[in-house]
């Protein structure tokens, strides 16, 4: 049994050739004839992972497929890859390292979505599953997923080394733009609450809060907010400062020592400079933001050469266990075949042993099966290491050849003359 | 055996203190060996001073060695209420290095030993330990409130993404967290002084420079809680506070004389 993969992603296609191949698990329905097969489909990539006997017919076959569905232009974009390394790569996708931002927590998702939607059997099992627990153990073992990679995201962060945990926090958006929103969204998704939506024109204000909570208020009410609120999000387009220091500065005798995080994501900048002089404010500009991400997504890089080699370790244990499946059915034959002889003589000595007790019975059919296993034993384990190399096809016909387990055994009725 | 039970505890907290200036550089693997230093080396030492309390003759850490060495098992035992918790392990960095030092320090001045004393063995609970309790929360105190400045330090130079990759603890839970140890440790403070002192004024002996020390170590900390929830300091000023409070608390720690 072998493992194939055959598609495309975004380090291989641009995004019109990706859109064609848009697809799910429709797509494997054209694969009808391959014992197992899953497809993987997101905006980054299109990927069949087949199961077969024969790894290049699968490969035509998945190739097949995916022309039919796009075009034979996209054939270039096409990667194709076998056993061990299908499954490293796999692995290295669900781990997040293949992805557009290093460490992303949504493709582990969609690996998990293909692998209940697709066409599993003992290989394709396996091979998700493992896939599953390499991203969980990269996520949980490395900190690859943990840091901000955008503006919203680190603003969000932001706050919470400030303030832990975000439930119950107060903020105040300056501006009803599409930024203001972003970022808003982001703590609110941390569980923030949006205490007012300050802007220019109160229309829009009202509009933004339908969406996101929180009074509109007046740009010039700003101030009497700031004593109750924790976070402060500005991203107007005003030319200059909408809050300054001198209006921050009263805020805080009444807040007593409560931080106040301000976030400035708007360029001409919206908030006074000179506000972060003040104790107990935080002020971070788009600059310092983008900083924070810039760091961030060089942390993730580095986290990503211990999660790499996570991937290669389990890859390594996956193509072990394939190649393992080429002796395990002669294994079983074999262990078989010493069996059927172990009972077919205790059934041929069943004369003699007739006049046994049955706790001499029993002892005798434990000392036969013990006889068989320890013959067998090292055989086996042999048979198991070879696997791991190129030699476990070779052991297994070996085998098969020594013990006619490939149905051309000798006649062995003279073993089966009772001896004087 | 007390000695035998010395080295390897001092082993596991050496090694947690190297663990976790690794986990900086590196966070994960070497953290989750730090706390298992931690673990290992509370273990083993609590069967030492087990060790100590079964073969002397009434508490055996009534001297400055011995007070030393019961000291550091208060520290960590209480450090590992957060301890084991991936957020505080820039915390066990600030807390292992001393105690693996006070633990040492203990050693070469003879605090394995475990001598007897002429006090009583309720006395010197109610007196000795209570009072070293309560040094422990404030130690632990101060720790939380150095790390709350470094942070906070580096969030208003805007060297955020540091903290985020280590994943520090919030700067609030920080500032809350060591008010609420100095909240618990002093009650225990209170009363191990006052058991000091009323004996002291019921055999009539005389003020020396560790009562003193030890006075002023509770004067200031009654100063602290009075400005945290009756002026509503917070933040910088009341970390700034601790912090200084740990000045006098090293002193009680480490005045070169016997005491008893």
């Amino acid at each position: 049994m072998h493992l194939a993969l055959v598609g495309t992603s975004h380090h291989h296609a641009p995004v019109d050739v990706r859109e064609r191949l848009a697809a799910g698990p429709d797509l494997l329905a054209d694969l009808g004839s391959v014992a197992e097969a899953v497809c993987l489909a997101t905006c980054n990539r299109t990927e069949l992972y087949l199961a077969a006997d024969e790894a290049a017919e699968a490969e035509a076959q998945a190739t097949g497929t995916l022309t039919a569905l796009a075009g034979d232009e996209v054939e270039p974009h096409l990667y194709r890859l076998q056993d061990e390394a299908a499954a490293l790569h796999l692995f290295r996708v669900a781990a997040g390292l293949d992805s557009l931002v290093p460490g992303e927590g949504e493709i582990l998702g969609q690996v998990r979505a293909a692998y209940e939607e697709g066409r599993v059997g003992p290989l394709l099992d396996r091979l998700f599953r493992q896939a599953l627990h390499v991203g969980k153990r990269v996520r949980a073992e490395t900190a690859i997923g943990e840091s901000p990679t955008s503006v919203p995201s680190a603003a969000a962060a932001l706050a919470q080394q400030l303030f832990g945990e975000l439930g119950g926090r107060l903020v105040l958006v300056i501006g009803a733009g599409k930024t203001g929103e972003q970022a808003a969204r982001s703590l609110i998704a941390r569980g923030a609450e949006i205490a007012a939506v300050a802007n220019r024109d109160a229309a829009r204000a009202v509009e933004l809060t339908g969406r996101v909570g929180g009074r509109s208020i007046p740009l010039e009410r700003v101030e009497e907010e700031l004593a109750g609120v924790d976070v402060v999000v500005s991203a107007t387009s005003a030319p200059g400062f909408v809050l300054r220091r001198e209006q921050v500065a009263p805020a805080l005798e009444a807040r007593r020592g409560a931080p106040l995080f301000l976030i400035d994501i708007a360029v001409p900048r919206d908030i006074d400079p000179g506000i972060d002089d003040l104790d107990d404010c935080y002020l971070y500009d788009i600059d310092d933001l983008e900083e924070v991400v810039q760091e961030s997504l060089a942390g993730r890089r580095r986290e990503g050469e211990a999660a790499e080699a996570m991937a290669a370790e389990e890859a390594r244990r996956f193509g072990s266990w394939l190649a393992s499946l080429d002796v395990v059915p002669a294994i079983t034959q074999l262990r078989a075949h010493a069996e059927d002889i172990r009972r077919a003589e205790l059934a041929r000595a069943e004369g003699r042993l007739g006049r046994l007790s049955d706790a001499d019975r029993s002892a005798v059919e434990s000392l036969t099966s013990q006889i068989v296993n320890k013959l067998l034993h090292l055989p086996t384990v042999r048979m198991k290491e070879a696997a791991a190399g190129a030699e476990g096809v070779v052991y297994a016909d070996a085998v098969r050849r020594l013990f006619g387990l490939d149905g051309e055994g000798v006649d062995d009725s003279s073993a089966r003359k009772p001896r004087k | 055996l007390a000695e035998a039970l010395f080295w390897p505890a001092l082993l596991a907290y050496g090694e947690a203190a190297v663990a976790y200036a690794g986990n900086i550089r590196r966070p994960g693997g070497l953290g989750k060996l730090a706390t298992w230093g931690v673990r290992i080396g509370w273990l083993v030492q609590t069967a030492l001073l087990a060790a100590q309390a079964v073969e002397a003759d009434g508490f055996p850490w009534g001297t400055w060695a011995g007070s030393l060495n019961l000291f550091v098992w208060l520290v960590v035992g209480v450090y590992l209420v957060w301890g084991c918790r991936p957020r505080y392990r820039l915390l066990g960095l600030a807390v292992m290095p001393l105690a693996a030092a006070v633990f040492v320090l203990s050693y070469a001045a003879g605090g394995m030993e475990g001598h007897g004393s002429d006090y009583s063995t309720l006395f010197l609970v109610g007196h000795v330990g209570l009072v070293l309790a309560g040094l422990a929360g404030l130690t632990l105190a101060a720790a939380l409130a150095g790390l709350y400045l470094w942070q906070e330090g580096r969030l208003k130079r805007h060297r955020a993404a540091g903290l985020l990759r280590l994943g520090a603890p919030s700067l609030l839970s920080l500032d809350e967290l060591a008010a609420r140890v100095v909240v618990f440790a002093f009650p225990a403070l209170t009363l191990g002084i006052a058991a000091g002192l009323a004996r002291l004024l019921a055999e009539g002996g005389s003020v020396d420079a560790l009562v003193a020390a030890g006075v002023a170590t509770w004067s200031l900390y009654c100063i602290f809680l009075l400005l945290r929830y009756a002026a509503g300091w917070r933040g910088r000023r009341s970390a700034r506070l601790v912090l200084a409070g740990f000045v006098l608390v090293a002193s009680v720690l480490v005045l070169p004389f016997v005491h008893f």
